[in-house]
């Protein structure tokens, strides 16, 4: 690890300053992410600007059901807060199912969103890695790849987001609010995350220097059921393969609404519109839900070795909108 | 000596002697030994699996702050090439001595700094040019370098004739199996401190037999084995992977003769990944034949492993073929493939633990032909004696395994037909495996004082490396001497206390404690004036008898029952049962946690675990517990173990080891499991989800996926 | 000049006020160990995959490999050495002994703090992932899959898992916990 200076940040404004400028200063948030990057060396400020104590924290409810959550509002907190787990049980499942309960209490709402993937070759400095270096090259298309994209991806990227939460908040359509020394502004998550393309480095739509200050939700009807659902190869404490974040709103029989985000299949959270097309105003017999997983996974372009998550997503797609339309039957 | 007891200490449940230090933080680990002068050491190593160093160039790092300086192969201290390990000459060892790279994660140069953060900074500075050759990791049992492997541990079986056998069975199964490369996964990782008082060496040094590792480093060093002095009194688990004399040790004591300084190199995780020792991949190919009376006719096993031809290595996976089963005729072949591989070491029932998947695999797959219980397919072919060397067995307690396990199992309610069970939009199986380990002696010496003050000092160079052999020993040694365990005091886990064998290879428990049997009685002879304390020491080289003329092994039952996702192909282990015959168990609550442990560690393995490596540069894929994964708290259901009563009549207090064992069948019974649920064979390793994962039909299997449901997976309950 | 790659800081740890300078880079667990003696806490792979350096900071369990000394400051932390008051096992400590809830024991100054935060956390009523999400206010039963899912932070290669989560539930009892 190089040598940084650390500051700690009394007011929004001063972190944006102390960031201003300097192309090697990073804010810290939790810190699980970016210390752990930087002791692999793909991270190296030379200044650290630590918002973690910003008074960005705590989690209220916006008029019309909605709620705002503050950027350093802890993993931990955000998940056991009665209104997420009321209001948006799936967020809260989302944040429970990422990393452990340590973790959990260490990592803030915007360092999650800003997490860099866990591709091995990411972190690893003696292969190329368009996301560190780029124009060095993909090391994981012709290499292990087991677990990487299978939607969404580039011949310059494979790589896939790791974060469970901001699947859910695909799913709940949320919007991510920032400062900057221009002002604020507000980034819907759907936006948030770019494209890989040829220019995998560039992750977010967030301007230079900006720093998340909260992340709101809109209300939604009570009606809505929501569910998240991670597969992953141990029980806890791993990085999804496939996790699914859906809600799904059935009066009368008929679907109202529907919301299908996935995790682990692309360079950010994925969100399944044609496939809640398939599903919208519609009875969630077997056979549409099975049809509306298959609509999910249409552009699925799997690399040699991960067909299987095609699979794996289609399965959990319509395993998931099964337990919601059941609940909902029996509800 | 007053016989102050009536109640012996072996046989009782007892915890740990030294849990009140592990649980308030007191018990010091290697690298948690304060020491003044301290230097670090930072390991840099290869990323090609074969090639040579063309260059170091360490100008920036040596003007970084702190640094000491940086050894590599052009200015380390020259180690003496004969050095060598248990199989002979071991150039793994010879760290820093030449220009070639024979694996990724080889060991290229060493940083030396005040802190450990300027090592660190400076090894990331220093900047390391190799040439990289081609490499070859194809492992295959075909492969053209493919060889014979050693037969140090006995020959192969060629019983009968297994053509001819075969030939007249009414079913055969012929089957192959591969087990990944794993990695062992200390939570410990290796560390060492070493520093010189003139030419002696002294050091801590995470490792399963301080002894051995000071034999080594002596022959490494040039130097007689008294000058060398290595402590090792906490260790955090071994597994095999701290059975050799490990880089850091090495690397130590060479920066600390180079900079005159005591250094501490603690190994990063990924080096411990990428540098220390692996379990080898394996390829199996086992040709089981029957009547159709369930009767086995002939049992062939097959079995390749990868090995670096730096060092001879045995995994020994046909071991089992040799002993679990009668039949006419048995043929073993062990095949050593040498590849540019990490060296491979024993990890936790080395052979036995690939090579019982395979075989007890393959017995399942009998039994599915001939649609026999496996349970009974199995109590069907039991041996009298040996069925290779023709020997009696000292004690083979297997039925009673057997039956007993079954019993509480509830195996016999078991529908013996695959998909049989649903809950839900789970599949439920259940599998069962048998499984032996070779028990047995190594040469140690013991002493034993008589203090003035009533108390006794035993000195044995055993290892605790969280087998409990601290509290066990005592245990013997109270009983050997006939005095309360709260008179003894041990000492151990230190290279002065004298030769002796390891903890390793199932045999350190009853190595010791046969030294200290043979001490205390010794000692007993020799007491006269209670005012001099008096000291007898023994060596059991010479009262072992290694050709004792009979088969030693012990013997383990293992069930267990899973719950399949078929949509998600997860598998969650529901319930897993060990009973084993072990000898005369020395502290059944210790006993049970090793066994237990062994049995976590054969779930990890049947689920998780897989090193994965880059095809184009043989580099770990996956060298970090993010990407290699072991069993986690909620993959592990309350695991039930239990012994049968047995008594090894070849020890003198009747004991056998019991480390490995538990590792052993486990693999086997739930993968046997899972094709129990799901009617799909998993005859490799890892059973992941992509192996697993089915299509589901639409309307058929997503019915009755309901909340609760999914728990009962989620939960494991 | 001042060197702005070092900074002072002050800890409270196990009770105790300290007042150290450290090299920003220190990690809070080498600040622990190298600087204040106190190596109960371990350094298992040090990137935040395995639990062992687990210790209560300002009362909530935080991995201590992934938290900068220079950012605890101020902070107070609960390492295992501070967790038997006066020299008194705690119940969860005398439970991990009795119960035979470790083996080698380097995962063990981990496990426990962990272990105390878990209990803490129940207590607040916080769900876990296998918590039935049916209703937020009710504080779930702490029963054996809510204890191996939220210990799952912590990872023991002897396997001791069943006999932690034992202690971990005895420890939740005494305590008069839920379960």
């Amino acid at each position: 690890m190089r040598e940084f200076a650390y500051q700690r940040a009394a007011r929004v404004h001063d972190a944006l300053l102390a960031v201003a400028g300097d192309r090697n200063a990073r804010y810290l948030g939790g810190g699980t992410n970016l210390v752990d990057l930087m002791k692999c060396g793909v991270e190296r400020p030379t200044r650290l600007v630590d918002v973690r104590r910003l008074p960005l924290d705590g989690v209220h409810v916006a008029p019309g059901g909605g709620l705002v959550i503050g950027a350093t509002t802890t993993n931990s907190d955000a998940a056991a807060h009665p209104e997420v787990r009321r209001r948006f049980p799936a967020l809260s499942q989302a944040l429970l199912a990422g990393a452990s309960g340590q973790l959990r209490n260490m990592a803030t709402v915007g360092g999650n969103l800003l997490q860099r993937t866990r591709c091995g070759y990411f972190a690893d400095l003696s292969r190329p890695c368009n996301k560190r270096l780029p124009g060095s090259g993909c090391a994981a298309i012709a290499g292990v790849h087991h677990n990487h994209a299978v939607l969404g991806h580039s011949a310059h990227c494979v790589a896939t987001h790791p974060s469970d939460m901001a699947v859910a908040l695909a799913a709940f359509d949320a919007v991510v609010r920032y400062q900057s020394l221009d002002g604020g502004g507000e980034i819907p998550l759907s936006r948030f995350y770019l494209p890989v393309g040829d220019r995998p480095d560039l992750e977010t739509a967030l301007p230079p220097g900006a720093l998340i200050t909260a992340v709101a939700l809109p209300g939604v009807p009570g009606s809505l059921r929501s569910r998240y659902r991670k597969v992953r190869e141990r029980a806890s404490y791993a990085f999804a393969t496939v996790s699914v974040a859906a809600a799904l709103d059935v009066r009368d029989g008929v679907v109202r609404d529907v919301r299908i985000a996935m995790g682990g299949v692309a360079s950010r959270p994925w969100r399944a519109g044609s496939a809640e097309a398939v599903l919208r105003g519609a009875r969630p017999t077997p056979d549409r839900l099975r049809a509306c997983a298959e609509e999910a996974l249409s552009g699925a372009e799997p690399l040699p070795d991960n067909g299987y998550k095609v699979l794996l997503a289609k399965n959990l797609i319509a395993a998931v909108l099964g337990e919601l339309a059941a609940a909902e039957e029996v509800g | 000596m007053s016989p102050d007891r009536t109640v012996g200490a072996v046989g009782a449940s007892r915890p740990r002697i030294e849990g009140g230090l592990k649980v308030t933080g007191a018990a010091r680990y290697t690298a948690d030994v304060p020491m003044p002068g301290l230097v670090h050491g930072q390991l840099v190593t290869a990323t090609t699996s074969r090639g040579r160093v063309r260059d170091v160039d360490a100008s920036t790092a040596l003007g970084m702050p702190g640094v000491l300086g940086v050894l590599d192969h052009r200015n380390a201290p020259r180690l003496n090439p004969k050095a060598g390990n248990y199989f002979g000459p071991d150039g793994s060892l010879l760290l820093l001595q030449d220009e070639v790279v024979p694996y990724a994660g080889w060991p290229v140069a060493l940083v030396v700094a005040e802190t450990p953060e300027q090592a660190r900074a400076a090894a990331a500075a220093l900047r390391v040019t190799c040439d990289a050759e081609p490499h070859d990791l194809d492992f295959d049992m075909d492969h053209p370098a493919a060889r014979p492997a050693s037969t140090a541990f006995g020959p192969e079986a060629d019983t009968g004739d297994l053509e001819a056998e075969l030939a007249a069975c009414a079913v055969v199964v012929e089957e192959r199996y591969r087990t990944p490369e794993e990695s062992h996964c200390a939570m410990e990782p290796h560390a060492s401190t070493a520093w010189w008082e003139g030419d002696h060496l002294h050091a801590l040094d995470a490792n399963q037999g301080a002894f051995s590792v000071s034999e080594v480093l002596a022959a490494l060093w040039s130097i007689d084995r008294e000058r060398v002095h290595v402590r090792s009194e906490h260790v955090g688990g071994g597994f095999g992977g701290k059975g050799v004399c490990g880089p850091q040790m090495i690397l130590a004591s060479m920066a600390s003769k180079r900079f005159g300084r005591p250094v501490r190199i603690a190994m990063t995780r990924a080096q411990v990944f990428e540098t220390t020792s692996s379990r080898p991949r394996t390829e199996q190919l086992v040709t089981i034949g029957a009547d159709a009376d369930g009767r086995l006719r002939a049992v062939g096993h097959r079995a390749a492993y990868a090995l670096s031809p730096l060092a001879e290595y045995i995994e020994a996976c046909t071991e089992q073929a040799k002993v679990l089963y009668a039949a006419p005729a048995i043929r073993t072949r062990l095949t050593a493939v040498p590849l540019d591989v990490l060296p491979p070491a024993s990890m936790r029932g080395p052979g036995a633990t690939p090579g019982s998947f395979a075989l007890e695999s393959a017995i399942d797959e009998v039994a599915e032909r001939l649609d026999v219980d496996p349970v009974r397919l199995r109590l069907r072919n039991q041996p009298s004696v040996a069925p290779v060397s023709g020997l009696p067995f000292s004690t083979r307690r297997l039925v009673s395994c057997v039956q007993e396990g079954a019993r509480r199992f509830g195996w016999a309610a078991r529908d013996r037909r695959p998909r049989s069970r649903r809950e839900g939009p789970l599949l439920i199986g259940t599998g069962m495996a048998t499984a032996s380990f070779s028990a047995g002696v190594f040469p140690s010496t013991a002493s034993i004082t008589a203090e003035v003050d009533g108390t006794f000092t035993v000195s044995v160079g055993a290892s605790d490396i969280g087998t409990g052999a601290r509290t066990a020993l005592t245990a013997v040694a109270a009983d050997a001497l006939g005095v309360d365990a709260g008179r003894v005091r041990l000492r151990i886990g230190d290279s002065d206390l004298g030769m002796a064998w390891g903890a390793g290879g199932s045999r350190g428990t009853t190595s010791w404690s046969f030294a200290i049997t043979e001490a205390a009685k010794e000692l007993r002879g020799r007491l006269g004036d209670p005012a001099r304390p008096v000291t007898a020491t023994v060596d059991t080289s010479a009262l072992i008898d290694f050709q004792p003329g009979r088969e030693r092994q012990t013997f383990s039952a293992v069930f267990a029952e899973v719950a399949v996702d078929p949509a998600t192909g997860e598998v969650r282990v529901r319930r897993l049962l060990g009973v084993f015959a072990v000898g005369r168990v020395i502290n059944p609550l210790l006993a049970r946690g090793q066994v237990v442990g062994g049995m976590v560690m054969g779930l990890s393995m049947a689920l998780h675990e897989e090193s994965v490596r880059d095809p184009r540069t043989g580099r770990l894929a996956n060298g970090d517990f993010a990407g290699y994964h072991i069993a986690a708290h909620a993959d592990v259901p309350d695991v039930e173990a239990d012994f049968v009563p047995d008594y090894e009549p070849l020890d003198p207090s009747g004991f056998n080891g019991l480390g490995e064992i538990g590792t052993a069948g486990t693999a086997a019974a739930i993968a046997n499991a899972v094709w129990h649920a799901t009617g799909t064979r998993q005859r490799t390793l890892p059973i992941r989800l992509d192996r697993v994962l089915e299509p589901v039909a639409a309307g058929k299997d997503t019915e009755g996926a309901t909340e609760g449901a999914d728990h009962a997976v989620t939960r494991g309950a | 000049m001042t060197d702005h790659t070092r900074s002072g800081i002050s800890l409270r740890v196990n009770d105790v006020s300290h007042r150290l300078s450290v090299d920003n880079r220190r990690t809070l667990l080498d600040a622990l160990r190298e600087d204040l003696g106190l190596t109960g806490p371990k350094k298992g792979c040090d990137h935040g995959q395995c639990g062992a350096c687990t210790v209560l900071c300002d009362g909530r369990r935080v991995v201590s490999c992934l938290t900068l000394a220079v950012a605890a400051d101020g902070a107070a932390v609960t390492t295992v050495e501070g967790l038997a008051a006066g020299g008194e096992l705690r119940p969860l400590q005398e439970a991990f002994v009795r119960l035979d809830g470790f083996q080698c024991g380097f995962c063990t100054p981990g496990q426990l703090c962990s272990a105390v935060g878990v209990l803490a956390e129940h207590e607040a009523g916080w769900p876990s992932a296998v918590t039935a999400d049916d209703d937020p206010e009710r504080t779930p039963e702490l029963d054996e899959a809510e204890v191996r899912e939220r210990m799952s932070g912590n990872l023991c290669r002897c396997g001791a898992y069943p006999s932690i989560v034992r202690a971990v539930l005895e420890a939740a009892a005494r305590q008069g916990g839920a379960a």
